[in-house]
């Protein structure tokens, strides 16, 4: 009699790792998929392999993916997947997966979180205490208020709309500025990025980094922003033109800026230490241990809908 | 608008009422009211207090029949102040509190008194909002890192909490805890009170007393008044109650929290961490605070921006008007 060969619904499908995963990723995954990385990978896998998984955010360029002749998706654990070779997906016809919704919230409240610590300096204001300048020397000077202030917002997409609806609540005037007007928003559309900037107090970057967008926020921008004007960024550091930043702070050319990202993280231009007018964190908007388990289930989700014929849950628009 | 109004309707032809200013400032408000007002400054008189009112009660044509005082305990508008002062009528405040204004004393005598309204109360808000998500995020505490140029060094901070979906339990739901509890909406929590009475306009949970808020809160936050009955309102039992995940953010006064008891509860471990714009002696910070990463302190700033200093302005000129005119007050706290 001969020997039922095992049927494909045995075999863990094969997922190839652009780099090893996070320890709750492979701990929550490792029973469902067979995991192996792609520079590891044999001649065999790799030549079956439709599946990359991207779990961070160290380049994928195209010579990576011309080792995977069967590559169907590239699936990213965050939000941004500019550092995917996307071009190449594009010609390729391959889908692209990014965390969707999964960071959407945090990234949004931490948003908030920076626009009131800049514009209220709550950062600076917690130093000057901690250092007994209070008692010493009196008052921390006065800051400005939150709620009014124009919001100008670059993306309205996950994290975008989620700024909207909290500032909006604070009493702040919110439009945005995106590829192009989305008729289910309540906002004012902008067409111009440099008319936003010059119509806000605070322009919040959370627009994805393509060639298009890529230095968006040069000296002209921030000159139409302003000297009282605040940048919020939350989207990517290649959204700013980094040096022309610190030197339109330096020069008190735009006001503040709260910045979640930088261009070559984790190194920050050291001369933004000795600002009060700026809030600094290290790329730390979008986590909160909830936010891993929401990411995973949101790869899990595109990984089972590929698997199974269904479409992707968060396709990314190439 | 400031402008608006310090130019609108001349004093009566040769007399300008007289006002009391009980207020250190020297700033755009003392130059406004002096704009329209014979102002008798008691921080300029170097004078002890019973003395200046005394001697104001022989101000010509009229003495004083308004006061402007600042808050924050300098100068308490009690049985001794209005004894001295006989001729006073009505107390305009510029605080945001009114622990300094015996009410009952006033309004046994049929003095009327105006408190700062709503001016105050987005901006506090606002802060106390920027507090939360600094103490749950860990927003000034990264910033410190990133600034020490650990990033590089060290990897990433340490994780925050999400904030959606905490419970937060407001203490005192007046015009600063409900425009808290609306922002806070927006962010995704879970909005439930504690105040003297339930509220009716709202349907957040209600709790009657502060232990039961605690126990089923993630969050307390401080935003009632400063009186008998909320001193140490936030004690060690609370403290107990909200437990070794709870954080507590404070806009009110140092005096609503024992300040000594959440040190320890800090210290132990036994609650998350704090947000603090007010403390039991000001501008004196408990250096404790000072090492702890899970703290953030800012110097009774909540009330403060340069908008609403403009805004506070016209409002307390607008009830001095009210008053003089015989009209209603604008913000009136007494009467009722």
């Amino acid at each position: 009699m001969e020997t039922t060969p095992q049927s494909p619904a045995d075999e863990k499908p094969l997922v190839l790792l652009s780099q090893p995963l996070f320890p709750e990723f492979a701990a929550a995954l490792a029973g469902r998929y067979r995991f192996v990385l792609a520079a590891d990978a044999d001649a065999a896998a790799a030549a079956v392999a439709r599946v990359l998984l991207v779990p961070g955010l160290a380049p994928v360029t195209a010579e990576h993916l011309a080792r995977l002749p069967a590559l169907e998706l590239v699936a990213g654990t965050s939000v941004g997947v500019d550092h995917v070779d996307l071009d190449n997906c594009r010609s390729r016809g391959l889908s692209v997966t990014n965390a969707g919704p999964a960071f959407a919230v945090d990234s949004a409240d931490y948003a908030v979180g920076l626009v009131v610590a800049v514009l209220r300096r709550v950062a600076a204001a917690d130093a000057y205490v901690r250092r007994g300048r209070w008692a010493a020397d009196g008052d921390y000077p006065l800051a400005t208020k939150v709620s009014g202030k124009r919001v100008g917002i670059v993306g309205l997409g996950n994290i975008g709309s989620r700024v909207a609806r909290r500032l909006a609540a604070f009493g702040c005037a919110v439009s945005y500025h995106s590829r192009s007007p989305k008729p289910s928003s309540p906002y004012t559309f902008v067409p111009a990025l440099l008319d936003l900037a010059a119509g806000s107090d605070v322009l919040v970057l959370s627009c994805a980094l393509t060639d298009e967008t890529k230095h968006m926020v040069n000296r002209t921008v921030m000159e139409a922003l302003g000297k009282d004007g605040v940048l919020i960024n939350v989207g990517r550091g290649g959204l700013v033109d980094e040096p022309e930043l610190v030197r339109c702070l330096r020069d008190g050319a735009i006001g503040g800026a709260g910045l979640d990202v930088y261009a070559n993280e984790p190194a920050v231009p050291p001369e933004l230490f000795g600002m009060d007018n700026v809030v600094l964190s290290d790329h730390r908007a979008v986590i909160t241990p909830e936010s891993i388990r929401g990411v995973l289930e949101v790869v899990t989700a595109n990984l089972d809908a590929f698997f199974s014929g269904r479409p992707l849950v968060s396709p990314v628009q190439l | 608008m400031a402008s608006a109004i310090a130019a609108a309707t001349a004093p009566p032809t040769g007399a300008q009422h007289s006002v009391l200013l009980l207020r250190r400032a020297n700033d755009y408000l003392a130059a406004t009211l002096r704009a329209r007002y014979r102002v008798l400054s008691f921080y300029d008189s170097g004078a002890p207090l019973p003395a200046f009112l005394a001697a104001s009660a022989a101000t010509e044509p009229e003495p004083p029949r308004a006061a402007l005082v600042v808050g924050g305990g300098a100068i308490r508008v009690d049985a001794a102040f209005l004894d001295a002062a006989p001729y006073l009528r009505c107390v305009v405040t510029t605080a945001a509190g009114l622990d300094h204004v015996d009410l009952a004393e006033c309004a046994r005598r049929g003095v009327l008194v105006a408190g700062a309204g709503e001016v105050f109360s987005t901006d506090v808000a606002d802060h106390a909002v920027g507090l939360l998500i600094d103490v749950l995020r860990n927003v000034s505490a990264a910033d410190r890192y990133v600034r020490r140029g650990l990033w590089p060094v060290q990897g990433d901070y340490p994780l925050g909490s999400k904030l959606g979906g905490k419970r937060v339990g407001i203490i005192g739901l007046g015009s600063i805890g409900s425009s808290i509890a609306k922002r806070l909406k927006a962010l995704g929590c879970v909005i439930q009170y504690h105040s003297r009475r339930p509220k009716d306009t709202v349907s957040f949970k209600y709790f009657h007393d502060v232990i039961s808020l605690a126990t089923e809160s993630d969050a307390l936050i401080v935003a009632c008044a400063l009186n008998d009955q909320t001193r140490h309102i936030v004690n060690k039992e609370v403290l107990g109650a909200l437990g070794k995940d709870g954080v507590v953010v404070n806009i009110a006064r140092g005096g609503n929290i024992d300040e000594a008891e959440l040190i320890s509860a800090l210290r132990e471990g036994k609650i998350a961490g704090a947000g603090l714009d007010v403390f039991e002696k000001e501008p004196v910070v408990p250096a404790e605070f000072f090492s702890m990463d899970n703290v953030v302190l800012t110097g009774h700033e909540a009330v403060f921006t340069t908008e609403s200093g403009s805004d506070l302005c016209d409002l307390m000129i607008g009830n001095l008007e009210a008053f003089f005119d015989g009209r209603p007050l604008l913000t009136p706290v007494l009467p009722k």
